[in-house]
């Protein structure tokens, strides 16, 4: 058994949290940086060139990339032979997401579904947990903003409806969102499972690097298949018209029931925010 | 790309000059408003109030900064999705407002009074938060404090830069860029 404080669990949310709001990764800037080279408008390309400039000036001013700094969504692999002391995993969480966002100058966007009085400090977290082998705790933050959020879906398709009905159904979503979510967009695309998994799926589709291919063949073909639809849809940056509406589409799938076709789409918006730490 | 320099208080002729899909960059000052701020506008017109600010030659950013660090004017601040500012913007087109800035398509509504009254909307890049901020100089609350990030804040803007989406003659970058790009 290997302890782990919740100091440290708390220090490092804080800090994830922070620089992924500030930070725009490596990954995420080279897509943009080929994004310029491979959209064809002018006006899309000056669109890129904008984003570019902000990421530059983010980094510069220790200023969030983009103001609607997100609900705070964390997936963490707690390892079996890790003991967590100091008090409760998910507290400690909590209370990083809550100094990041107040140390920061990060925006609190989160509060009641009804009243919509905001919680004041952008807790709760959201928090996905699943235990692995070993002893440490990876924690993925993924700041995800509601502009690209409100444009992902749950749908129960018919079997029959197979790989088309999953790719008119993604291009429905894509084309609904428009100019909303902020294109250049990321599609994460959940496949199988069940309702609730393939959502999640969906989710975790949006942490693998941009231009990293499914492993098996035929879905990685699905995989740019779907992104050469959405590039012609002409939507483009922002929306204004171009060949650049999506940076990449990722697949994650498992097997569902003989009965079921669960399908799911989420989507990131440019300002794909996403860092990692192992304790 | 070509980029005209526009200044505020925008006039008749200076909107009659823009196209959707030009780059602009604007200089003068805005005002920032979003859901909850507009319901108050509503609230204070029907009870025959006065508005915090004059609309007549104005324009309204759809935006809700992040806080300002120290020593920083405002923080991160690019625009909101407008579409939730559509059932109020035609009464306040009405009143001599001459300019929306957000992201997003709007009404069709929205879209006749911008012909009809003679205005614009822009559209600021969303997520482009940082830069944005760069071309805010000044920051100052008019009204609705107590809405925290939602208040009417009236900000000093140099070369802020914005593209036309839809003019007064009915053109609309979105459909015309889409038009162009499908394949
Ligand atoms: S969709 Fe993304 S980039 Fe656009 S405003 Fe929301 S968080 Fe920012």
């Amino acid at each position: 058994m290997r302890e782990i404080h919740t100091d440290s669990i708390v220090s490092a949310v804080e800090n994830l949290f922070i620089d992924a709001n500030i930070n725009l990764s490596q990954g995420v800037f080279d897509a943009l940086s080929q994004a310029i080279e491979k959209e064809e408008s002018p006006v899309g390309k000056e669109v890129i060139r904008e984003l570019i400039n902000n990421a530059n000036i983010a980094k510069a001013e220790r200023m969030p990339i983009c103001q609607d700094t997100g609900l705070a969504v964390t997936f963490v692999e707690v390892g079996q032979d890790v003991h967590v002391v100091g008090g409760g995993l998910a507290e400690a969480i909590a209370e990083g997401v809550r100094r990041a966002y107040k140390n920061g100058y990060l925006r609190k966007s989160c509060c009641d579904p009804f009243s919509r009085k905001n919680t004041g400090d952008n807790t709760p977290p959201i928090i996905h947990t699943h235990i692995v082998p070993g002893d440490r705790i990876k924690i993925v933050a993924l700041p995800k903003g509601g502009g690209s959020e409100n444009y992902g879906e749950v749908r129960m398709l018919v079997p029959s409806q197979g790989k088309e009905g999953v790719k008119a159904f993604v291009l429905d979503m894509v084309t609904k969102g428009g100019p909303n979510p902020c294109p250049p967009i990321i599609v994460g695309v959940g496949i199988g499972g069940n309702f609730e998994t393939s959502a999640l799926l969906s989710k975790e589709a949006l942490m693998v690097p941009i231009d990293q291919r499914n492993p098996d063949p035929a879905t990685a073909a699905f995989e740019l298949e779907m992104l050469d639809a959405i590039n012609r849809t002409g939507i483009g940056p922002q929306g204004y018209g171009g060949t650049m509406t999506a940076l990449d589409v990722h697949i994650k799938m498992l097997p569902c029931h003989i009965a079921s076709l669960p399908a799911a789409v989420n989507i990131q918006c440019h300002a794909h925010r996403i860092k990692e730490v192992v304790i | 790309m070509e980029i005209k320099r526009i200044q505020t208080p925008l006039d008749d002729s200076a909107i009659e000059k823009l196209k959707a899909g030009e780059k602009v960059f604007l200089n003068g000052f805005i005002f920032t408003a979003r859901d909850s701020a507009h319901k108050r506008f509503f609230e204070a017109l029907d009870k025959g109030e006065e508005l915090p600010f004059d609309m007549r030659n104005q324009i309204i950013y759809y935006c809700g900064p992040s806080p300002a660090p120290p020593g920083k004017v405002i923080g991160s601040c690019g625009p909101t999705t407008s579409g939730r500012m559509d059932a109020y913007a035609p009464r306040l087109i009405a009143l001599g407002l001459k300019g929306m800035i957000g992201k997003g398509k709007r009404s069709q509504a929205v879209k006749d009074s911008l012909k009809q009254h003679k205005a614009v909307y822009f559209g600021a890049t969303g997520g482009a938060g940082a830069l944005l901020a760069k071309c805010i100089v000044s920051s100052e609350i008019v009204a609705y404090e107590d809405l925290g990030p939602e208040g009417v804040v009236k900000l000093g803007v140099k070369d802020l830069p914005l593209f036309v989406i839809n003019d007064m003659y009915g053109n609309d970058l979105y459909e015309a860029g889409i038009g162009k790009y499908r394949r």
